[in-house]
């Protein structure tokens, strides 16, 4: 069982710093994923990890012992690449054996371990081909094998399934949580899915421009989000965005201006009028209701049936195109109005810098989580 | 590089009337054939004639004017003459035909004799006679310097030679490729741009020093003179690490991860992923030490260590050039090169791995 600790990690590639500070402790046996759009930095942090990249400040701390010095082969991590990596010349067996190999290990034990992981992956079949003879999936498979043969402190993994088409792709991932319950070991996985950070992790960290914009489990981060990057990060389609003034309604609540839309709402505690506000609501958190009753009213830009759900894109007059997640079947056809009401308990409003202001509103006024 | 090797593979037959398309002679197959007809003879002329001349006698390489095939003109025994004659073909005055041995020739005069019928002289014309031929292969050229020069030593040096400069020279070449092509590091390219920049040095140039160093060393006349002094070869260096450069960085990286020493990353994934660039450096060495002149000439002055360019040479004397043998030699010498380029090349198209990547 292993601990990762980083202290203000720094990262600088000449003059352009890529990873700036950041703090993070990754503890024993957790699932942590690294998510962020490209350019992140996440692959970096990942690669400083596993000491393929130096650091230019801070400290990476592994059981407690700080490792900057210590090279990547001496950090006894293993590391599953976006390409896998194989060694092309060598069959999948001696792939798997490299590492081991290379500890000196006596040759029954290497025999051991490879076929205990083979079986476990279920590429037992395949040991005595070479990589050029497997399918994506399954070369994928050698991969991670190559990685739980070494009994690692730690895994890591840049990206593994990026390669693999979709279908493959769920069902690795599924393998892949399987596998975290079946070893238990500490595992860092890197990806700018955000399906797979959300149904892979124990903790998911969000990175932009290399700081952590928020870490937490996947429900806090789609609950309660910091700040509108991670707001608009996490979850699938991206939560609805828009930018408002508000401005004081009746009986002390507050109004939000968006464009040519009025939303009521209650007093906000940090909301003054006069402020400069996003809201933000995710496509799942918005009722179509009586025009009487709706917060605003748009008409339909496009609609996208996938049978079980139905997905419908509008644009409010004066706002940017919002997304709207219906259950069922909802026959509505292009250019008629619909109106909509946000909840409130799950409304959430952000400041003019995107820090987080309430994620939830109690009718009664306040926060609601 | 994968579907070279998928592709089933082709008949000479089927490669030699290849066309470009719907089985009927395009102009630019036509221009093509010409095109590579006249590379096959420009390339493969000189060798074929050197094959075919080493076969003639002495005689035969000094006839004008020269002969494709290695004829021979035929002698006979005639009674009362003790050398054999040369025959001839002759015309006589009244028109017949008859063969005759030549006695002497004088001026533009011959003395010529029926084999039939020695007592009787004949006075021909050099011009109505013509020489009688028939194929004759030379073979002594191969097995008399086989016999009593020192071919078998020679040939032996230059295999030690080629042989041990060319081990030396992959290993020496593929650690600096992989220092230069691995490892980012201040000045790498400073450091790759004066390797290249030494291929701009001709040899004549270093020749000296080079000889001072390899005098100091003690090593004249003995085969480390010749081993040692050209092993690090810029191109080797260059060819390699380029051919490094396309390895991906991540089986380096895996590699790292996975506990290997840098010793085993080059041992163990770059130099066999590095298999087809080593194997045209092989073929490289192999032809430039084995066909080494100039500075085995110099260092080597004992015949005991002599390699077979060497001794080539000695069939070439001051007045006196043997050609017969020099050209019989000089096939055998071409013989260990065309073999190892046959065993070899086929690295160059079928060794390039795939890297199991996409």
């Amino acid at each position: 069982m292993t601990e990762i600790q980083l202290n203000k990690v720094k990262k600088a590639y000449g003059d352009v710093e890529v990873i700036h500070g950041i703090d993070l402790h990754v503890q024993s046996g957790q699932f942590v994923v690294f998510v962020g759009p490209s350019g992140c930095g996440k692959s970096t942090l990942l690669r400083i990890i596993a000491g393929l990249e130096p650091v230019t400040g801070g400290d990476v701390v592994i059981d407690g012992d700080v490792v900057n010095a210590v090279p990547a082969s001496e950090r006894g991590l293993a590391m599953v690449f976006q390409s896998y990596a194989l060694y092309p010349h060598m069959t999948v067996y001696k792939n798997m054996a490299f590492g081991l190999e290379n500890s000196n290990m006596p040759r029954a034990e290497i025999e051991n371990r490879v076929h205990e992981a083979a079986k476990l992956l279920q590429i037992d079949p395949y040991l005595q081909r070479r990589p050029k003879a497997l399918s994506g999936g399954q070369r994928q498979r050698v991969a991670i094998g190559r990685a739980i043969v070494r009994d690692p402190k730690a895994f890591l993994f840049d990206e593994p399934l990026s390669n693999l088409d979709a279908e493959l792709r769920v069902t690795m991932r599924k393998e892949l949580a399987a596998l975290h319950a079946k070893l238990g070991g500490t595992m860092i996985y890197v990806t700018h899915d955000q399906v797979e950070a959300m149904t892979l992790a124990n903790t998911i960290v969000v990175l932009n421009a290399g700081r952590v914009e928020q870490a937490g489990s996947p429900l806090e981060l789609y609950n309660t989000p910091k700040n509108t990057f991670v707001a608009g990060f996490i979850g699938s389609p991206r939560m609805n965005l828009m930018e408002a003034v508000a401005q004081a309604g009746e009986d002390g609540g507050v109004v939000l201006l968006a464009g040519s839309q009025r939303i009521s709402l209650p007093p906000i505690e940090g909301v003054e009028p006069g402020d400069g506000v996003t809201f933000g609501i995710r496509p799942e958190h918005m009722d179509i209701v009586d025009e009487g009753d709706a917060d605003i009213s748009a008409p339909v830009d496009l609609t996208e049936q996938l049978g079980g759900e139905t997905y419908l894109f509008c644009t409010p007059e004066g706002l940017p195109q919002i997304t709207v997640h219906q259950l069922g079947q909802f026959p509505v056809g292009r250019g008629e109005m619909v109106h909509l009401r946000f909840r409130r308990e799950v409304l959430h409003v952000f400041d003019a810098e995107g820090k987080v202001i309430v994620n939830g509103i109690d009718a009664d006024g306040g926060a609601a989580g | 590089m994968t579907d070279v090797v998928a592709r089933p593979t082709r008949t000479l037959g089927a490669l030699l009337t290849a066309t470009r398309g719907n089985g009927r002679l395009h102009w630019t197959d036509v221009f093509t054939y010409i095109y590579l007809a006249l590379g096959v003879a420009l390339m493969f002329g000189p060798v074929v004639w050197l094959v075919l001349s080493s076969f003639k006698t002495q005689a035969g390489l000094q006839e004008f004017p020269p002969t494709l095939l290695p004829l021979g003109q035929i002698s006979v025994e005639v009674e009362g003459y003790d050398e054999p004659l040369p025959l001839f073909r002759v015309t006589m005055e009244d028109g017949t035909v008859e063969e005759l041995a030549q006695v002497r020739r004088v001026g533009i005069m011959a003395q010529m004799v029926d084999p039939d019928n020695p007592g009787e002289r004949i006075q021909v014309s050099i011009n109505d006679r013509e020489p009688i031929r028939e194929m004759r292969v030379a073979w002594e050229n191969y097995t008399k310097p086989l016999e009593t020069f020192n071919f078998l030593t020679y040939l032996n040096n230059s295999v030690i030679v080629t042989a041990a400069a060319t081990l030396i020279t992959l290993l020496i070449n593929s650690m600096a490729a992989y220092g230069l092509a691995i490892y980012e590091f201040r000045g790498r390219n400073t450091v790759m741009l004066f390797v290249i920049g030494t291929l701009m040095i001709p040899i004549t140039i270093i020749l000296v020093p080079t000889y001072l160093v390899v005098t100091q060393l003690g090593m004249v006349n003995t085969l480390w003179a010749v081993i040692i002094p050209g092993c690090a070869t810029p191109t080797g260096v260059f060819l390699l690490r380029q051919y490094m450069l396309t390895i991906p960085r991540d089986l380096i990286e895996a590699a790292r991860m996975d506990k290997a020493s840098e010793w085993q990353i080059y041992w163990r994934i770059v130099l066999p992923l590095s298999l087809p660039a080593i194997a045209v450096l092989a073929i490289f060495s192999v032809m430039w030490r084995w066909n080494d002149f100039l500075w085995p000439l110099i260092v080597l002055n004992r015949s005991e260590v002599y390699t077979l360019q060497i001794g080539l040479n000695a069939f070439q004397g001051e007045l006196n050039v043997q050609w017969h043998f020099v050209l019989a030699m000089t096939v055998v010498a071409l013989i260990p090169v065309t073999v190892v380029f046959a065993f070899l090349q086929r690295f160059i198209t079928t060794g390039i791995a795939s890297s199991g990547m996409k």
